[in-house]
C-alpha cells in the first residue's frame, strides 16, 4: 500500500474492505469509559489544516489520541504560512521533525499529491480542494454498512453542489468499486456532464425527485458558498428546487437513510425536519468518523 | 571564413530542392548548393546521412529579458534555440518593461547583437503596457526592428481596440499575433475543461474560451484587411475556423506548438505543473485536429511558445503555478517523432513548418538556401538516439514535461550567419 492515503480512487476494494472492517473493531471503544489504546504509543501525528475545519480536525485528533499517539494541530493562520513561506518549505520543515504521519487539509486540489512526491513522511489527505476527501467516504460507507448487509446493488443519490464537492468525488469512487448505482443530482451549472465518466454506474439528473426515487441512501451535500468561485445558481431559489424536504422521502425506499457530511445548513440544502428525521444518520457519521480515522492511522503508521 | 556542409540530403522547400548535395557558405551567406563543391579553406562539416535545411525559425518564444533574467536571458534563450536547431527566434513583448516602445525594442536588438548566438527578432506590444487600452507606438517599434505586434498572454479584450490595432498594423504591413483567450470564460481555470479536470477537481478552461476569440479575430481580419495570426492554436473548432476563413480570402495564419500536437489532457501527470500552460493541453480529438491541420496546411508553422519559469515558481500547488513550459530544445525531435515517423507528414512538410511557414508570416528574409540568402542552416538527423535531460538545458529554467524522454532524431549542427553556433556533442 502507498505510504499514506491520498484518495479513494487509487485504493482497491480489498484495501477499502480492510479499513472498514478494522473501523468496526474500533466502534465499541467509542462508548467505553476507558477509550484509550496504546497501538500507536510514541508515534507523532501532525494535523496541518490550511483550511478552517472543526469537525475533521477534531476527529483526527481524537482518533490519534485514542490510539495512544501524540498529535499536534497547526492551522494556517498564525503559522509560517501567513509569513509567506511556500507549501514545500513548510512541509519540509515539519518533515524534518520526523512525524510519523502528516494529516493535511488544503484548499488547492492536489496539494497533498504534489507534496507526496517531494516528502518522505506519509501524508493522509483530510480534504484537498474540490478533489477528494477519502476519510469522509470511508466513514460514509461504514455508516451505510451499519444498516445494510452490503453495498452491492444499493441505490445512492448524492444531491447538491457536485462540481465543487470533494465528498461527492470520494464517495463516487468508493461506491462504484462496490457496484452501487449512483445518481448525482444538482442544477446543471453544478453538474458537469463529465462527472458521468468518473466511475462506472454513475448517472446524472437535474431533477431531485428522479434522483430520490427508490434510493436506499440520500446523501445531501453542503452547499459551499465559500467554494463557489462565481455565481453558478441564484442562492435565493436553491432550496425550492434542490433542498430536501420530508415529502421527498416518500419517493425513496421505505427504510432509506439520509446522510450529510456536515456542517448542515438548515433551510438551505435540507429542511430542519429532515435534519431531525429519525432515519437521518448525520450524527452516526460523526461518530464513525473517529473509528474510521483510527483504522486509517493504524494502517498508515502501524 | 567559409563553411562547406558536405554530402547531406539538402531539403529546401523554398527552392524545391531535395537531393544529396553540398552547401557552401561564404562570408555569412549561402554561396551555392551543388554536388561536389570544393572550397580549400572552408571548415568542412560532414553531413552524410543527415538532412541539411534552411535555418529553422521559431516565431514564438519568451526570452524574459529585460526584467525576468532569473528565468531566462536573451543569451541563455538563444543558446537553447541553437541547441534546438533554431537559427532565428521571435520574442514576445511581455518583459518588464513591456516591449511597447522603440526604446525597449532597440534595447532587445542591441542585447541580442552582443549576447545572442542566433538571430533575435522582437515582437512589439499591441497596446501600451499590454493593458489593452491605448495603442503602442507600433510604427516606431517597427522602425526599431519589431517584426510583428502581439499582446501575447494578456490578450486585447476590447474588440474596438483590436479592430484599431489591426487597421493600424496594416498600414505598416505588420502581422497581428493574437493569443486567443476570452478571459471571462477562462478565469480561474488551470487546465482544459473536460473529464480530466472534473476528475482532479481542477477548474477548467473550456475550448470555447479560445474559439470565441479566434472567431472574433477572423471577423476583424475580414473587416480590416489586416494580417491576423493565431498563436498556439489548440482546439478542433479553432483549426476549422481558420481554414474556413482562409477559403474565404481572409489573411489569417496560425501556428501550433509541439506540446499541443504531442500531448492531450489524458497524458498529464496529476498535479504536475510541467503540464500547465495556456492554452491548456486539450482533449485527444483536439490534439488529433492540430496534427491533421499541420499535415493539411491549415496550420502554417510550428512554434514552441518557449516559456521559462524558475523552479521556485513551478514548485507550488498546481493552481498557484504560472502557465508555460520551455520547448526550444525538444521541438524538432517531437516533430520528427510525433508527425514524421507515424507518417502524418513528410520530412519536407516538417521543414516547411519550421522555415517557409513562419517566414511567410514574419517576412524575416530567411528560411531558404537560395544563393545570397543569409547563411543560416539547420543540420538534423532522423536517426540519432538521445535523451532529453532538462538539467543539462541551456535555458535557465527547467519546466519541461519531456524531461527524461528518449528521442530518435534531432538537430545535429546549427549554423547562424555562417558561424557554427551549436553542434551535438
Amino acid at each position: 500500500m502507498h505510504a499514506g492515503l491520498l484518495g479513494i480512487e487509487e485504493l482497491d476494494r480489498a484495501e477499502i474492505e480492510a479499513i472498514l472492517a478494522r473501523a468496526k473493531d474500533f466502534q465499541p471503544i467509542q462508548s467505553q469509559s476507558l477509550k484509550k489504546l496504546d497501538t500507536l504509543r510514541g508515534k507523532m501525528i501532525v494535523n496541518l489544516f490550511y483550511e478552517a475545519s472543526t469537525r475533521t480536525r477534531t476527529s483526527f485528533e481524537i482518533a490519534a489520541k485514542r490510539l495512544g499517539a501524540d498529535a499536534v494541530s497547526i492551522t494556517a493562520s498564525g503559522s509560517s504560512v501567513s509569513k509567506g513561506e511556500s507549501l514545500v518549505d513548510t512541509l519540509n520543515t515539519l518533515a524534518a521533525m520526523r512525524p510519523d504521519a502528516i494529516v493535511m487539509r488544503h484548499a488547492a486540489s492536489g496539494a497533498p499529491h504534489f507534496l507526496a512526491r517531494h516528502l518522505p513522511a506519509p501524508i493522509i489527505n483530510a480534504g484537498d480542494g474540490t478533489h477528494e476527501h477519502p476519510t469522509q467516504a470511508l466513514l460514509d460507507a461504514r455508516t451505510i454498512l451499519d444498516r445494510r448487509a452490503s453495498l452491492e446493488g444499493l441505490r445512492v443519490a448524492i444531491i447538491g453542489d457536485i462540481a465543487h464537492s470533494r465528498v461527492a468525488r470520494s464517495n463516487v469512487h468508493l461506491l462504484a468499486k462496490f457496484g452501487v448505482e449512483i445518481v448525482l443530482c444538482g442544477p446543471a451549472s453544478l453538474l458537469p456532464p463529465e462527472l458521468a465518466e468518473l466511475a462506472p454506474g454513475v448517472r446524472l439528473t437535474t431533477d431531485i425527485r428522479q434522483a430520490i426515487r427508490d434510493a436506499d441512501v440520500i446523501m445531501m451535500l453542503r452547499v459551499q458558498l465559500e467554494r463557489q468561485h462565481e455565481a453558478s445558481f441564484p442562492a435565493s431559489e436553491y432550496f425550492r428546487f434542490y433542498g430536501l424536504r420530508l415529502e421527498h422521502l416518500d419517493l425513496a425506499k421505505p427504510d432509506a437513510i439520509v446522510m450529510h457530511p456536515g456542517p448542515i445548513n438548515r433551510g438551505r440544502e435540507l429542511s430542519s425536519e429532515v435534519a431531525d428525521f429519525q432515519r437521518s444518520v448525520i450524527l452516526n457519521q460523526v461518530e464513525n468518523g473517529i473509528a474510521v480515522r483510527m483504522a486509517v492511522l493504524e494502517r498508515v503508521i502501524g | 571564413m567559409a563553411i562547406l556542409i558536405r554530402n547531406g540530403r539538402v531539403l529546401d522547400p523554398a527552392s524545391r530542392t531535395d537531393r544529396v548535395a553540398d552547401v557552401l557558405i561564404v562570408e555569412g551567406c549561402i554561396a551555392g548548393v551543388a554536388a561536389g563543391l570544393s572550397a580549400p579553406k572552408a571548415e568542412v562539416i560532414d553531413a552524410s546521412g543527415m538532412i541539411v535545411a534552411p535555418g529553422f525559425i521559431d516565431m514564438h518564444v519568451h526570452l524574459r529579458e529585460p526584467g525576468f533574467e532569473h528565468a531566462e536571458t536573451i543569451e541563455s534563450g538563444s543558446r537553447a534555440a541553437a541547441a534546438g536547431g533554431f537559427t532565428s527566434i521571435c520574442c514576445m513583448p511581455n518583459t518588464k518593461p513591456v516591449n511597447d516602445s522603440a526604446t525597449v525594442t532597440s534595447y532587445i536588438v542591441e542585447r541580442a547583437r552582443s549576447q545572442a548566438v542566433v538571430n533575435v527578432f522582437p515582437i512589439g506590444a499591441v497596446t501600451k503596457g499590454s493593458a489593452g487600452e491605448e495603442l503602442a507606438a507600433i510604427g516606431a517599434m517597427k522602425a526599431a526592428g519589431a517584426v510583428a505586434i502581439s499582446d501575447d498572454g494578456q490578450p486585447v479584450t476590447n474588440s474596438r481596440v483590436m479592430r484599431r490595432a489591426m487597421e493600424f498594423a496594416r498600414s505598416y504591413d505588420l502581422p497581428v499575433i493574437d493569443h486567443c483567450e476570452d478571459l471571462g470564460l477562462s478565469a480561474g481555470g488551470d487546465m482544459h475543461e473536460g473529464a480530466q479536470s472534473v476528475r482532479w477537481g481542477l477548474r477548467g478552461i473550456p475550448s470555447a474560451a479560445e474559439d470565441t476569440m479566434v472567431a472574433r479575430d477572423l471577423l476583424l481580419a475580414e473587416l480590416t484587411g489586416a494580417r491576423c495570426h493565431i498563436a498556439h492554436i489548440s482546439t478542433r473548432n479553432a483549426v476549422a475556423m481558420v481554414a474556413h476563413a482562409r477559403r474565404h480570402g481572409i489573411a489569417a495564419t496560425c501556428e501550433a506548438t509541439p506540446h499541443h500536437f504531442t500531448l492531450s489532457d489524458r497524458e498529464m501527470a496529476a498535479y504536475d505543473s510541467n503540464y500547465k500552460m495556456k492554452p491548456p493541453l486539450r482533449g485527444p480529438a483536439d490534439r488529433a485536429a492540430v496534427a491533421a491541420g499541420l499535415a493539411s496546411g491549415a496550420i502554417d508553422a510550428i512554434a514552441t511558445d518557449h516559456a521559462p519559469h524558475p523552479g521556485s515558481e513551478k514548485m507550488q500547488e498546481f493552481e498557484r503555478c504560472p502557465f508555460g513550459i520551455i520547448g526550444l530544445e525538444t521541438a524538432v525531435a517531437l516533430a520528427l517523432e510525433e508527425l514524421v515517423r507515424p507518417g502524418r507528414i513528410s520530412l519536407s512538410r516538417m521543414v516547411e513548418l519550421f522555415t517557409t511557414g513562419p517566414e511567410s508570416v514574419m517576412r524575416l528574409g530567411r528560411g531558404t538556401l537560395a544563393p545570397g540568402a543569409p547563411g543560416d542552416v539547420t543540420v538534423f538527423s532522423t536517426g540519432v538516439s538521445w535523451t532529453y535531460d532538462v538539467n543539462q538545458s541551456f535555458s535557465r529554467s527547467r519546466n519541461s514535461p519531456f524531461d527524461g524522454r528518449a528521442f530518435r532524431g534531432g538537430p545535429m549542427v546549427t549554423v547562424v550567419n555562417g558561424q557554427v553556433v551549436w553542434r551535438r556533442a
